[in-house]
């Protein structure tokens, strides 16, 4: 199996591409966008969290399984969080169960 | 394929004789020896589970709450869910059976982590000893379910010790789950391409998917009620800003695929037993194969069917009642399968057979009800009574117990190179196929007229069916008394098997019984798909 070997100045310039975001986090913090504070937010670290999965976890260089793995674990975040909501945010549709 | 020339030759060197002493044990990293260690383990907690089940049933004997008090026995029904589910069924089969076969099952020498695997056993064992030392101190009084804001705030019982315990034990089915999918992925032997695997691999592959998917998110939950226990942070408790409901989602996430954690490697064993005692290839392997995985999937899309009147929302009911019709599909489909494998098969009912054909009627029975209770209305009607006790039995017991014994007695000779008893053997299988039913059908009908599960009394009408019930549970200890005995007898004093005594077809029957330490003097090529019962046959024949 042949193994990527990601230069230093990849890693350089993702840890940068981290902090530099890192500051928009705090920025954007003290500003309200109202309903889309949340949205901004995640956005952020969503990018960050895949740059660090991407070139910190090998992930961008690595086989299709390892992508698989990765993509399926997000999808059943997805499963864990969406099958939820779809309790939180209809109780209300119906009345007899929301208080 | 000829297996039988390579029988026992007196004092050949295997896994069992290569090295002797406690050390021998503790320390190995072969996978048999640790399914040995597992079998010790895992057969004292069924013990302890069962003890506590006879209790429950002894105290259901009468109307009035007589033998033990209400907290005492509420302590009792928590320890034996919380034992027999994170201490036996979940690690039964596949810690056991699956450790020791799945590496010769695919021709290698020993999983990919052979130190992860030994460490799952001792995290097991330290989750254990928590649980163990929990009930020393009075055990937790919360159900195996540890639904808050009960457990987070009120509960003054052993909750966070013994929901510790099941987080430790966690992480050891996680070491298990990763060890399997890494193992089939890379290590098969050349020629053995997914579709020549045995169904028995395919099962645990999707039962390691869930393992390794499912079972952080339960982790968090208990952790998470430890917090809010501990800390006050409102989570759970809608006194401190917390939501209960939260809790049940989360711990259904893992807790309903955990079923299919159970089931899904006696599936496994199902496909093996009926292939071997027909004499001939499954019906619709593919089927079978993709249909463990659909069920794995499926198993994670309808935890919501716990939630039914928990003030869930009406729509999320009716999402989960849909999904949960769903994984009837795959489940008949394999029992279809199964079925058709049988015909015009050469059928021989041997011992594990009847523990297969017993499976067969188990679990259609309790499929269907599970199709009952997963319709909304009927839900309401028998929610939280014995019919729901009486339909999980009927999985777990009549499922998953009735295919660990079964696979135990198939694979026994392999494990220990000596036969038990087939007349006793058999008993026992009837036993267990009697005591099970007069133990559980009861229970429906108590159930569906109305009687509360997790009380320790009940009105007088319903005792003729929980005496029929507690005389059920003592033939069905009966039942598992005695395998214990002649398992432990025969490891002595059992005639000795061959390599394989059943005829079966596999790469576990072409190596000695008990295999050598490294399973294989050669690396096996597979040239066949599995259950080749016919060229096996012709074989013989020349």
């Amino acid at each position: 199996m042949t193994e990527h070997i990601t230069s230093v100045r990849t890693y350089l310039l993702v840890f940068i591409a981290l902090m530099i975001l890192t500051a928009v986090t705090v920025l954007v913090a003290f500003q309200d966008f109202g309903a889309w504070n949340d949205v901004v937010a995640l956005t952020i670290a969503v990018i960050k969290a895949s740059l660090v999965v991407l070139f910190f976890m090998h992930i961008y260089h690595s086989t299709r399984l390892s992508k698989l793995v990765v993509v399926s674990g997000l999808v059943w975040l997805v499963i864990l969080i969406g099958l939820t909501l779809s309790d939180y945010l209809s109780r209300g549709l119906v009345g007899l169960a929301s208080s | 394929m000829s297996a039988e020339a390579t029988t026992n030759l007196p004092r050949r060197v295997n896994y069992l004789n290569v090295d002797h002493g406690v050390k021998s044990w503790l320390l190995t990293k072969d996978h048999k020896r640790i399914a040995i260690l597992y079998l010790v383990s895992i057969s004292f907690f069924f013990a302890i589970g069962g003890l506590m089940a006879s209790l429950i049933r002894l105290e259901l004997a009468t109307p009035a709450g007589d033998l033990v008090q209400a907290d005492v026995y509420n302590r009792l029904f928590t320890a034996h869910g919380v034992i027999m589910i994170f201490l036996f069924l979940i690690p039964s089969i596949p810690a056991v059976l699956g450790n020791f076969l799945i590496p010769i099952m695919i021709g290698a020498k020993d999983l990919a982590f052979p130190k992860l695997n030994l460490a799952s056993w001792y995290v097991y064992n330290l989750g254990a000893a928590l649980m163990m030392w929990a009930l020393l101190r009075g055990g937790a009084d919360t159900g195996w379910t540890f639904y808050t804001p009960y457990s987070s705030m009120y509960a003054n019982s052993e909750v966070i010790l013994t929901a510790l315990g099941a987080f430790i034990v966690g992480f050891s089915s996680i070491m298990t789950g990763l060890n399997f999918i890494v193992t089939i992925h890379r290590m098969r032997a050349p020629g053995l391409t997914w579709f020549r695997l045995p169904l028995f691999v395919w099962a645990h592959y999707a039962t390691s998917l869930i393992q390794v998917l499912g079972t952080p998110v339960v982790a968090i939950a208990i952790l998470l009620v430890a917090a809010e226990r501990l800390l006050h942070i409102g989570i759970f408790d809608p006194a401190v800003g917390g939501d209960p409901v939260l809790f049940q989602h989360l711990f259904w996430f893992y807790s309903h695929p955990a079923v299919y954690i159970m089931i899904l490697p006696s599936m496994g064993v199902m496909s093996e037993l009926v292939t071997a005692f027909s004499r001939k290839r499954i019906f619709g392997y593919r089927f079978v194969a993709f249909s463990s995985l659909a069920i794995a999937v499926l198993g994670f899309l309808v935890w919501g069917h716990h939630l039914f009147v928990s003030s869930q929302s009406i729509l999320a009911g009716v999402i989960f009642s849909v999904l949960t019709m769903l994984v009837a599909v795959p489940s008949a489909v394999k029992v279809f399968n199964w079925t058709a494998t049988l015909y015009k098969g050469s059928i021989s009912w041997e011992t594990p057979m009847l523990y297969a054909i017993g499976y067969v009627g188990l679990f259609v029975i309790g499929g269907l009800t599970g199709t009952m209770l997963a319709t909304l209305g009927f839900d309401i009607h028998v929610h939280d009574t014995y019919f729901v006790v009486a339909h999980f039995h009927y999985i777990m017991v009549g499922g998953a117990v009735m295919g660990y014994l079964g696979g135990l007695h198939f694979w026994w000779p392999k494990i220990t190179g000596r036969l038990y008893p087939a007349f006793w053997s058999k008993i026992s299988a009837l036993l267990i196929f009697v005591g099970f039913n007069l133990t559980f059908f009861p229970q429906f009908v108590v159930g569906y007229l109305g009687m509360p599960r997790r009380y320790h009394a009940y009105p007088e009408e319903f005792q003729v069916l929980n005496v029929l019930s507690s005389a059920g549970a003592t033939v069905l200890a009966v039942g598992y008394i005695l395998p214990t005995i002649y398992f432990i007898w025969s490891m002595r004093y059992g005639e000795r098997a061959g390599a394989n005594p059943w005829g079966a077809y596999g790469l576990e029957w072409q190596i000695p019984s008990p295999p050598p330490t490294h399973n294989f003097e050669e690396k096996p090529v597979v040239t066949t798909e599995a259950y080749d019962y016919y060229t096996l046959k012709e074989k013989r024949v020349a």
